[in-house]
């Protein structure tokens, strides 16, 4: 593996600077904001496994998500299970989803925009049963009873709940740096770049893309049960919308598919950009997210790498110039 | 209930063909540039709101705005791909995924800025018009609808088997560097091919219309509809894309007549998984026209 | 020189980033030094008038000149799926607090005027609990909202953390005044109250008609709204007498109603009963006529499209006669007169959003009054112990027990010719009702 650059380490450190930022600043109005923007970071976290490193773009990583959601909920209403517990399960239900999904997408050979059409039909599959039977509250959807209290894993204040999600984001990016940083990590890149090659040097292909979706499936159900633990309520179009699988890929690919930090960065980014476009325009509906889909088609023509692209752009300053020029021009 | 089953699959049939009308853009777009068009949706909307206000200030009907609308979109598709998402994606399969996205970000909160959440609806004469077929009665926009599908369809395989521009957008589906190394003018080719997808949709949407209604949202209606429609025609199939509506329309009327509406929905994604497992290319011929 | 421009670009964006949390810093600052500063002034005002009250008059000159703005929080989807709900009540909240101003603002606090804040819960229930931080941070002394049952049971939960009040305008879902929050007030009325409503009255129109309805059959939408709402008609219909012959159910948004009116022509019920979203009522009112199904009558339960009047002028063939039960304001008060010009002015269309909104927010402007206070804590305490009066909405007395209004009522309203009308209950009709409607094949 390469050294880590100065841009990596610019962008680490801003990171830390925002993650510690809630409690600096003494506003609740921005940690309420933190929260989500983190919960939907550990989200682009999952997508960026199979997305990035293995470059099996899923289009229905709100399957995986909104399983961890469900499987969470109903082991809490119909068992009574502990919400540790059934957190525990929530994840590992959104890994065996990943792993059932992977498995039979990648077993017919399927690739490109055909995996990405079946994750958007699996999802969409899931939020038809979710919202057809009783079991899982039906078209109701699932309400947690409100007992605040870190017992019952319910946070009695945004502080708590955004502790909560930053634990599970740094998780997250463990996992991904340890995955990123293996054999396996290695097995995947060389899956995304040459599926073929990848076999002629003796990758199980189909082995690796498919763990690759456990593990996503196991880090995107846990910001599945995390939704459900801070908001109480899940339904259908929440858990298995394609909103959530939009939300899943937009900051991987702003930030930079397959790096590890480009997920956080590119959702951070992108919430930013969101709450701004929402301040300057004002209460004109509909008129901030024209201009936010805007500034979403200006990163891709002047920043086609990701912000991380940006950032792997910086040098050391021993490096010389035309080094840098060379990497431009690249 | 099976006395219903005829009334019900014609009724489907009807449905199946404003599929199959969106799903002909679709799949011309997919087959040829190899782009997911998420605007595609988006676009539709945008197409039905310029039929309901030239009804509404022009007094067009939508049948005669039909040609009007279907210029327009065509104008508007051939911009879009060659000065927007070509441009400002790089050719990058992420990033023109992303440019549709954004694109249709963008469309469809310019409607709900422009023209508001409201639902409209508009008038026609012909509106309760039923044509009486066997045991079913057939609503005369919808049947209208039907036909017009077949005539585009065949329109549309004309304008890819005997034009120029027909070979060339085989051409560069098929080889993309070689038709380019023949002096084929790939952007261009690319954006027409956008273009003419794009006027499809906005072929739809005249016919949708007079039985349907429109909001900034109304596109989501179709769009996973019209993607089903073009996995199972096979991905770039017009005669594929053509068969496969219909044939859905004729699924999701049978599975909710037997399994309910809502569990119903089922047996399109159903189809679909099916297809993409067992059959990626596609139940029919998995090549462009 | 291409590395310095790399370099001086990275910068930039973070500055942008740091930008974005110093301005919500000193944003918090001002805001935080001007709640402080009102508390002060009201601290002082409660003694003041306290004084006038003995019998001083000098001081509420004073009071008035340095008279501080309450800041009321509204929340909502402005855009999203739900977007036509959101803007329509923004509106009505903005009419109530203008009127309120326009009479003389607080009158308890020296004039103070009213201000709305409204956040765009954007469709969704994680981006509305945001929003209510963000309210919170901005001063708000309550919420109103948010339109939808499950955004309102998640601003309902993130307000309860800042003992922030919200008056929930319409949210049916029961769970949200079932949680035990002791700062939730919902003002119209919930599922269960609906439903019993709902066929109380129905019973009533069918008594008086002879009972020419004896089956009925339930077309609802797969959501919590439409599912809890079938679930209930299913249960309590026969204990007047009537026979649920047929439960369909459809996913939002539905393309095509023809098999559904199919199923219904084969069921051949009396009595047909949607509970759905205005756009699939168009499409369902529409095939009804196409497919020449003619039930004995078609009664609603917030059915949407007997209580949206542009459906009604753009389908008037479709829409006629059409029964629906639904929140809607009394017609005969002047406030409601008033209300619904201005809603014509803005041209807007006249539905139960903007009146529930509007009366909504006529509440919680109330309660400041008579709270003299825009303490969370006080009107939290004044909304659950005092009666509220005089809303546009044709509610009795309005009073929070168990968060739920115990005074709030829903009316029947039939499409006659080109206009909406009240049926039902006696005390606000317009119209005599026409059930069975007449034969129009």
């Amino acid at each position: 593996m390469r050294r880590l650059g100065p841009g990596e380490g610019v962008v680490g450190i801003l990171l830390a600077l925002a993650a510690i930022s809630p409690f600096v600043l003494p506003s609740q109005a921005w940690i309420g904001f933190a929260v989500n923007a983190v919960l939907i970071s550990v989200l682009s976290i999952a997508w960026n496994v199979t997305g990035g490193f293995c470059g099996q773009m899923s289009f229905g990583h709100a399957a995986l998500y909104g399983t961890g959601a469900y499987a969470a909920a109903m082991l809490q209403l119909r068992l009574g299970l502990n919400p540790y517990l059934a957190g525990i399960v929530g994840i590992a239900a959104g890994a065996a989803m990943g792993g059932f999904i992977g498995a039979l997408a990648f077993r017919y050979g399927l690739r490109g925009s055909y995996f990405a059409l079946v994750t958007l039909a699996f999802a969409e599959v899931l939020r038809i049963l979710a919202s057809s039977f009783e079991i899982t509250g039906a078209g109701s959807g699932l309400t947690l009873p409100f007992r605040p209290g870190l017992a019952n894993l319910q946070f009695p204040d945004r502080y708590a709940a955004y502790v909560f999600v930053l634990i599970l984001c740094i998780l997250a990016l463990a996992v991904s740096a340890a995955v990123k940083g293996s054999r396996l990590g290695s097995n995947m890149v060389a899956v995304r770049e040459n599926e073929e090659a990848a076999g002629a040097i003796g990758i199980d292909a189909f082995r690796v893309k498919v763990v690759a979706m456990i593990i996503s499936g196991a880090i995107a159900g846990a910001a599945g049960v995390a939704y459900l633990q801070i908001q109480l309520f899940i339904d259908a179009p929440i858990a298995y919308g394609s909103l959530i699988s939009v939300e899943a890929l937009l900051g991987p690919i702003i930030g930079g598919a397959g790096t590890l930090l480009g997920p956080v960065v590119g959702t951070v980014v992108l919430h930013i950009v969101g709450e701004v476009v929402k301040t300057g325009v004002g209460g004109a509906p509909g008129l901030n997210l024209v201009f936010y889909g805007i500034v979403l088609l200006l990163i891709l023509r002047f920043l086609p790498n990701g912000l991380m692209g940006l950032a792997g752009n910086l040098r050391w300053p021993a490096r010389t110039a035309s080094a840098a020029r060379s990497a431009e021009a690249r | 209930m099976l006395g219903l089953v005829v009334p019900a699959v014609l009724s489907g049939l009807t449905t199946g063909a404003i599929y199959a009308l969106v799903a002909l853009g679709l799949t011309l777009i997919y087959g040829v540039l190899h782009i997911i068009n998420f605007a595609h949706g988006s676009l539709l909307m945008a197409a039905l709101y310029t039929a309901l206000f030239m009804n509404l200030r022009l007094g067009l009907d939508p049948y005669v705005a039909l040609p009007v609308v279907v210029a327009i979109f065509f104008c508007a598709g051939y911009l879009l791909q060659r000065y927007v998402i070509d441009t400002f994606s790089h050719g990058r399969d992420a990033n023109i995924l992303l440019a549709t996205l954004a694109l249709s970000i963008i469309i469809d909160n310019g409607a709900l800025y422009l023209f508001t959440s409201n639902t409209r609806t508009i008038d026609v004469p012909y509106a309760f018009e039923m044509v009486e077929i066997g045991p079913a009665f057939i609503p005369l926009p919808k049947l209208v609808a039907f036909l017009a599908a077949l005539v585009f369809a065949a329109l549309l395989w004309l304008l890819m088997r005997h034009t120029r521009l027909g070979a060339a957008i085989r051409a560069v589906a098929i080889e993309k560097r070689g038709a380019e190394l023949m002096g084929i003018d790939v952007k261009h080719t690319y954006a027409m091919c956008f273009g003419i997808g794009t006027a499809c949709v906005a072929a739809a949407a005249c016919l949708l219309l007079p039985t349907f209604y429109v909001t900034p949202q109304v596109g989501y209606a179709f769009v996973l509809v019209a993607f089903t429609t073009v996995v199972l025609g096979g991905m770039g199939s017009l005669g594929g894309a053509l068969v496969a509506g219909l044939f859905l329309g004729v699924v999701e009327a049978l599975c909710g007549l037997f399994l309910g509406e809502t569990l119903g929905q089922i047996g399109i994604f159903a189809a679909f998984i099916l297809t993409l497992l067992f059959r990626p290319a596609g139940l029919f011929a998995p090549r462009v026209a | 020189m291409k590395t310095k421009t790399a370099q001086g670009r990275f910068p930039t964006l973070t500055t942008t980033g740091e930008w974005q949390m110093a301005e919500d810093k000193s944003g918090f600052e001002t805001i935080a030094g001007t709640a402080r500063s009102r508390r002060e002034l009201l601290k002082a005002g409660g003694s003041t008038l306290a004084l006038a009250a003995v019998g001083t008059v000098a001081a509420p000159a004073v009071l008035r000149a340095q008279a501080p703005t309450v800041k009321i929080g509204g929340i909502g989807p402005l855009t999203g799926a739900l977007a036509y709900n959101g803007n329509q009540a923004k509106a009505a909240m903005q009419f109530a607090i203008d009127d309120a101003n326009a009479a003389g603002g607080i009158k308890s606090m020296g004039g103070a005027k009213l201000e709305l804040l409204f956040g765009d819960a954007e469709s969704r229930p994680d981006v509305g609990a945001a929003q209510v931080d963000k309210l919170a941070e901005a001063g708000v002394c309550c919420l109103v909202g948010a339109q939808s049952s499950a955004i309102s049971l998640a601003t309902t939960q993130a307000a309860a953390r800042f003992n922030l009040p919200q008056v929930v305008d319409v949210g049916t879902a029961d769970q949200i005044v079932q949680r035990g929050l002791p700062n939730v007030f919902r003002f119209s009325p919930g599922t269960a109250r609906s439903v019993a409503e709902g066929i109380a009255n129905l019973n009533t129109l069918n008594e008086q008609a002879g009972k020419p309805v004896k089956t009925v059959a339930i077309v609802h939408e797969d959501g919590p709204f439409g599912s809890s709402m079938a679930r209930l008609l299913q249960e309590k219909l026969p204990s007047i007498g009537m026979n649920v012959v047929e439960t369909i159910s459809h996913p939002t948004p539905q393309r095509d109603f023809t098999n559904i009116v199919l199923r219904l022509k084969n069921a051949r019920p009396d009595l047909v009963m949607p509970s759905h979203y205005i756009n699939e009522f168009i499409l369902f009112a529409r095939t009804i006529r196409q497919q020449r199904f003619a039930p004995k009558a078609i009664y609603s339960i917030f059915g949407g499209g007997a209580s949206n009047i542009k459906f009604v002028r753009e389908n008037q063939d479709a829409a006629q006669f059409v029964i629906d039960t639904n929140h809607w304001y009394d017609p005969r008060k002047p406030a409601s007169q008033a209300l619904a010009r201005k809603v014509a002015d803005a041209k807007l269309d006249l539905t139960y959003d903007i009146m529930v909104a509007y009366g909504a927010t006529q509440v919680v402007i109330d309660a400041i009054e008579k709270a003299g206070s825009a303490d969370r804590a006080k009107l939290i305490e004044t909304l659950s112990t005092q009666t509220f009066a005089d809303t546009v909405m044709p509610y009795g007395p309005i009073k929070f027990v168990g968060g739920d209004n115990t005074g709030s009522h829903l009316v029947n309203l039939q499409v006659r010719g080109d206009k909406i009308e009240v049926i039902f209950p006696k005390e606000y009709a317009t119209i005599d009702p026409v059930f069975p409607f007449p034969d129009r094949s």
